[in-house]
């Protein structure tokens, strides 16, 4: 498959000294200077700081890359250098086709020109032909919604308006390889669900995208393979799942097991109190990666200190930044209130039910208080786990060995009739 | 393909071209922007010369008798007056385009040149709005162009252009890094129309003094419209050509530190 975007040993410097003087006045470097001049500053003082190290990657046509990372990691860098807004120090990048960017939806839109001046004019920034965005108006006005506003100038739109518009436009162009940084973290749910949909299309389309972001759900569900920067290197490039999973275990510092000796300072309330959440195997024994074909069981041990309302162990299983499910022991014996003393509840995920990668447990013990659960202890990201699959053949995936999405992936019965 | 900045400046002019159509969409905007919300509009185009003019015409024509050569001195200002008026508007919009822009730079990618570019090219339309003024004091005064010189007056504005867009690009890469030239343009332009015989016929004053002048590129400017449209006297050759050769050095060393510096303007701005 041909390739899309090569990029080789690509490298950005900073100097710290070019930030500071940014904004600084024809006197001061004059000033600079002349130290500098007759030795009283030395210019080595400048301090060079690297937002990119050496970043090699390649991607192929048609496919989606996640760039996922710590905030100053460098992700943003690289999309500027990818979109030629500034040129990198060190490296080259070679791109395969037209291409557009969304670094921010709206990009150039000017107040007091109407939304359909707006539409000619952010679709000229974004590298549309005048042709084509003719061509489109009609289905760009649409989809914004504001086609009774088109002729009003864009100041007074209300925000949600604007941003409508903005994104009816970008939705409606179509390069062939597409940069995104970000535009999901504007708008209500409704937009970002539509983002991504479209995003989802482009893709689908057979369009290669490069899509920066937080939102590691996003990125898990969106990208076919993620790289993780940190501090302006590639430190894992894989399958995105794996990508996002490897990055949520490090950012949550989280283990297969957390203990809390000291009962006054341990999470609950004046009724229940936590001591241990640990991840165990069908043998009892705490571990940190677990086959896909083994069940994996959640310990909580928690005390009763008085008697109280009927309580409930309450856990919230999350795997590749989705929520996979919620669970509670409903077994008879929780629906007396329960005396006081020392309880230990396990619960059991099947085998073959998660699918692979980073699973992560917030731990609660409740009580029914109707219309709403009262937490008495919740802890999140209180422990996670990982679950690979050996492919052997005998998971879900049977022998597929390429990317298996979503938060779950049970072994079903399928009943087929041939006929 | 994507490389570390090369060290030779140029103008790419078929990358230029390929996004010929954004710098339409770029000076359609400016034009556009201009006049909406202003109650008389476009009017404003005429109403500024006109009033500047009819200062200088009292100013200097009544009270301090500015020599006018052989042109009615009405018509001699309005023709100073029209091609400065471009020139101010010109340097101050380039001058100011990249830093004024500011979201576009940092956020998309296009040939930063466009902005400089376009900033020239929006004040040919007050330019052209303004004419009919020039072309009614022409016809009280009986001043019409002597003869086929009038096809060099679209060459004399294109030398203003070039000074112009050649101080822009050099003042907008500064104002990048140094926002020092939003205030040095105004005081500039203040004394723009004294140095460039605006207000007098620059044949008039002693010699010496129109060699100085003569480094002045809008003194060529418009001496030149003067002899292409008014029938005035030609321009002095060999100062004239001076005129030429200190805009295209300006045009030149302009262009070449913009691009030089064009690939650290996101970060810088």
């Amino acid at each position: 498959m041909a390739v899309a975007i090569q990029v080789e040993g690509l490298s950005k410097s900073y100097r710290i000294g070019e930030l500071q003087a940014a904004y600084g006045t024809l006197r001061e470097s004059l000033s600079h200077a002349a130290k500098r001049f007759t030795g009283q500053e030395h210019s080595a003082r400048q301090e060079v700081i690297w937002a990119l190290k050496d970043v090699s990657f390649s991607l192929e046509e048609g496919k989606a890359l996640g760039v996922i990372g710590r905030n100053g990691a460098g992700k943003s860098t690289l999309l500027k250098v990818l979109t030629r807004i500034t040129t990198p120090t060190r490296g080259r990048a070679e791109i395969r086709g037209r291409v557009g960017s969304l670094l921010e939806v709206g990009t150039g839109f000017h107040p007091e020109l109407t939304g359909r001046e707006n539409i000619f004019l952010n679709g000229a920034i974004l590298g549309m032909k005048r042709k084509e965005i003719v061509a489109k108006l009609p289905d760009i006005a649409e989809f914004s919604g504001v086609e009774k506003f088109l002729d009003t100038p864009v100041k007074r739109y209300s925000s949600g308006m604007h941003v409508r518009l903005a994104f009816a436009v970008a939705a409606h162009f179509e390069p062939e390889i597409m940069l995104v940084d970000e535009v999901l973290s504007v708008g209500d749910a409704e937009f970002q669900a539509r983002c991504l949909g479209r995003m989802e299309d482009i893709h689908t389309a057979g369009r290669t995208v490069v899509f920066v972001s937080h939102q590691l759900q996003a990125v898990a569900q969106l990208c076919d393979r993620a790289i993780l920067l940190d501090d302006g290197q590639v430190v894992r490039d894989g399958p995105s799942e794996d990508v996002v999973a490897g990055y949520l275990q490090t950012v949550t510092g989280t283990s297969s097991s957390q203990t809390w000796d000291d009962e006054e300072s341990a999470p609950g309330d004046d009724l229940v109190r936590l001591h241990s959440v640990r991840v165990t195997g069908a043998d009892g024994e705490t571990a940190e990666t677990f086959d896909v074909r083994e069940p994996v069981g959640i310990e909580l041990a928690f005390s009763v200190l008085r008697d109280g309302p009927p309580i409930l162990p309450k856990l919230k299983v999350v795997s590749g930044g989705m929520i996979a499910f919620n669970t509670m022991d409903v077994a008879a014996r929780w629906r007396e209130p329960s005396p006081p003393g020392e309880y230990v509840a396990t619960a059991w995920i099947p085998a073959n039910f998660l699918n692979e990668g980073l699973v992560t447990v917030d731990a609660a013990v409740c009580s029914i208080d109707s219309p709403k659960l009262h937490h008495h202890v919740s802890v999140h990201e209180a422990v996670s786990f990982h679950i690979h699959d050996p492919l052997e053949g005998d998971s879900a995936r049977g022998t597929f060995t390429g990317q298996w999405r979503g938060a779950v992936r049970p072994l079903l019965d399928w009943t087929v009739e041939e006929g | 393909m994507i490389k570390p900045a090369s060290r030779w400046p140029h103008l790419d002019i078929a990358e230029l071209w390929h996004y010929r159509e954004l710098l339409q969409t770029l000076v359609w905007r400016d034009v556009v922007v201009r006049y909406k919300q202003t109650f008389l509009g476009v009017a404003w185009a005429i109403l500024v010369p006109v009033f500047t003019a009819v200062v200088y015409i009292i100013v200097f024509g009544k009270f301090a008798n500015f020599p006018a050569g052989e042109v009615s001195y009405p018509v001699l200002v309005i023709g100073g007056v029209l091609p400065m008026q471009y020139f101010a508007s010109s340097l101050a919009g380039s001058s100011l385009s990249l830093a004024g822009n500011l979201q576009l730079v940092t956020k998309v990618y296009f040939p930063r040149a466009l902005l400089p570019l376009a900033s020239v090219i929006v004040p040919m339309v007050d330019l052209f709005v303004g004419l009919p003024v020039l072309i009614a004091l022409m016809w009280i005064y009986e001043t019409w162009p002597g003869g086929i010189e009038v096809l060099m007056a679209p060459v004399f504005l294109g030398l203003a252009l070039v000074t112009a867009l050649g101080a822009g690009f050099f003042l907008s890469a500064l104002n990048v890094r140094y926002r020092d030239v939003r205030y040095m343009i105004p005081v500039f332009l203040q004394v723009m129309p004294l140095l460039s015989g605006v207000m007098y016929a620059v044949e008039e004053i002693p010699v010496k003094w129109q060699w100085i002048l003569s480094f002045n590129p809008m003194t060529a400017v418009i001496a030149g419209l003067r002899w292409a449209a008014l029938d005035a006297n030609p321009p002095n050759l060999e100062r004239t050509a001076v005129g030429v050769g200190v805009a295209l050095v300006l045009f030149f060393g302009g262009l070449a530190v913009f691009r030089s510096s064009e690939p650290r303007f996101a970060d810088t701005i």
